[in-house]
């Protein structure tokens, strides 16, 4: 009886609220007009030679959509082929394997993970039967234990069990960096550290010199900051230095030009760095922040009012103790 | 006589040690609180329902009046990040109020804070930053200084703010356990009160989030008791409970006097016990 109300913890992973209306991994499902599309109603842009990258589109998950909303795609190499984005559902992925099968019937040799968020890793699932090598980030794992059944509850709310997708862990585990040679291509990745997320992993494609940084680098949709915005700030320049004219973001346009594109995502960092630690400064409490911080750059972004705002709180939580 | 404090009713039950308390707890939770897996789709009965339980484990059969006057919770209602929900708790009538509770009616622990004001307390209003776990109404209770209860509430969407992992390995977030920092500002009563952000480094764990490494349940460890005093004169004391977001702040208001620093003593559920001391700025500046 008393119970009742001292069920302080541990409650083995059972206390997850809420239905549809539920934040998914801090991403809201529920403000958005639905997209009304499927995912069989993507297309995939050829970006480069044997390169194929569907544009994911600027909305939140939904049922409709099948949480298929990052830019996924897959490069052929003389001998096999590599997946450089899972997809955000087993819906997803399935779909991108069957993608896969109308243009080639090479091997899928490796499937990337490039980090924890759902968007992009519940996909890993379709892949399974053709026992690829999965690539990730050497943290990955540990944020899929800490947050995949999380996900994957949200997931299935929205989508039902049979199309949610299974937490896949990486089999490749890059600590530093990592090559994978599709033959006569080669596939370099780099373990970043933290910046969109704990986890994030890009990679660079040796035969069109794309470059690869997933959601290192928001395009048109607002920046999610979930890792460390100091952080990113420093792995954006790690990025500026390998010195590729273009690349595939995570999110946005299917190929763009990297500097002008990354100068964008960091102008919205600093901007929110440096209003941030004013706010700070000037005694404004977080509430107060939240509605003010970031707003020169509303314009610029989709889904600005979703995200933007709690950005400014993990901004806030970073800074305060600088 | 007095109020529980929040975390009181976890011992009395159980006399263990929190860590043990904490697995017989969750073997007991299987059953009763399904029926109170309580969520966006609650109805109205429900939640007073609910209300009405935990009102009387925490006051028993006092009345608690609804107050419009007395306090009031300023929330998003719709919180932006459910592991950081700032609260505002304003007192219009600070003369009359002896202390304040927080409730969050629908997070596993639902007794966030209980504040109890001393005499150099402007207690005007409160701030502070709690996971919600769930779409719940947080209640405000304020005990006035002639004994009356008052309750007002603010209807809050969030979700597993209480679950939510930290993002950074335990011993990260354990970094500086302890440090803290106290920012002052003029108060809500201009050159006679002082209004002070206080924060603690502390990760505060909840008890439902899963260690990065080792894959299993971070043991609960949050902030038990913070007693804040200028000098020999207390502001305010505050009983805390695993609803407090991840490196606590607490806004205040005190009405400063003399020269002394204002002394802060934190204690949490696993014996450990912090103490810092910041000097007041001057009035003339």
């Amino acid at each position: 009886m008393v119970a009742q109300f001292g069920l302080s913890p541990p409650v083995a992973g059972g206390v997850q609220a809420s239905r549809r209306a539920a934040l998914f991994g801090g991403l809201c499902l529920c403000c958005l007009p639905t997209l009304g599309r499927s995912a069989e109603g993507f297309a995939l842009d050829e970006v480069g030679p044997g390169i194929f990258i569907r544009r994911g589109p600027d909305a939140e998950a939904t049922a409709e959509n099948a949480d298929a909303i990052a830019n996924i795609g897959f490069i052929v190499g003389e001998r096999s082929v590599l997946v450089t984005e899972s997809g955000g559902s087993l819906a997803d992925g399935q779909w991108l394997r069957a993608e896969i099968r109308k243009r080639t019937d090479k091997p899928i040799s490796h499937v990337v993970l490039t980090h924890v968020h759902p968007d992009h890793c519940f996909g890993a699932e379709a892949f399974a039967a053709d026992a690829p090598v999965f690539v990730g980030h050497h943290a990955l794992r540990a944020a899929l234990d800490a947050r995949g059944d999380y996900y994957r509850t949200r997931l299935v709310e929205l989508l039902g069990a049979d199309r949610a997708g299974k937490v896949v862990y990486p089999t490749l585990e890059v600590t530093d960096g990592a090559e994978v040679d599709l033959g006569g291509r080669t596939l370099s990745f780099h373990a970043h550290g933290v910046a969109h997320t704990n986890c994030d992993l890009s990679m660079r494609d040796s035969a069109s010199g794309l470059l690869f940084p997933a959601d290192l680098l928001f395009v048109t949709r607002i920046p999610s900051l979930d890792g460390s915005l100091l952080g990113w700030l420093k792995e954006a320049d790690v990025l500026k230095a390998m010195g590729a004219a273009q690349a595939v973001p995570g999110h946005g346009p299917t190929r763009v030009d990297f500097a002008p594109a990354m100068a964008d995502l960091t102008r919205y960092l600093g901007t929110l760095r440096d209003e941030t630690r004013k706010a700070i400064a000037a005694d404004l409490p977080i509430e107060k922040a939240v509605a003010t911080i970031g707003q020169s750059e509303a314009r610029n972004w989709a889904l600005f009012d979703l995200y933007n705002g709690r950005n400014v709180t993990q901004a806030f939580k970073e800074l305060e103790w600088e | 006589m007095g109020v529980i404090p929040p975390h009181l009713p976890y011992q009395r039950r159980h006399a263990m040690k929190p860590f043990a308390t904490a697995l017989a707890l969750s073997l007991t939770i299987a059953c009763p609180t399904l029926a109170f897996a309580a969520g966006a789709s609650d109805t109205d009965a429900e939640r007073l329902a609910r209300w009405n339980e935990i009102r009387t484990s925490i006051f028993g059969d006092k009345a608690v009046q609804p107050t419009e006057t007395l306090v009031k919770v300023d929330a998003p209602v719709r919180a932006l990040d459910a592991a950081l929900v700032p609260i505002t708790l304003t007192m219009p009538e600070p003369g009359k109020v002896a202390g304040v509770s927080l409730v969050i009616d629908d997070n596993p622990s639902p007794y966030a804070a209980n504040i109890t004001f001393g005499p150099a307390a402007d207690p005007s209003e409160i701030k502070l930053r709690v996971r919600v776990n769930n779409y719940t109404n947080v209640h405000a209770v304020v005990r006035t200084k002639d004994g009356g209860l008052f309750e007002t509430a603010k209807f809050v969407k969030a979700s597993g703010g209480c679950s939510a992992p930290m993002g950074m390995s335990d011993e990260e977030a354990m970094k500086g356990m302890g440090d803290m920092r106290m920012k002052f500002a003029e108060g809500p009563h201009g050159a006679k009160s002082t209004e002070a952000t206080l924060m603690i480094r502390h990760p505060n764990f909840s008890g439902m989030q899963m260690n990065q490494i080792t894959r299993d349940y971070t043991p609960a460890r949050y902030i038990q008791k913070v007693v804040v005093s200028q000098g020999a004169r207390n502001i305010l004391t505050l009983d805390g409970d695993i609803s407090i977001a991840s490196n606590p702040v607490i806004n205040f208001a005190f009405l400063p006097e003399g020269t002394a620093p204002v002394t802060v003593v934190a204690s949490d559920n696993q014996d450990g016990r912090w103490e810092h001391s910041f000097p007041v700025p001057s009035p003339s500046n």
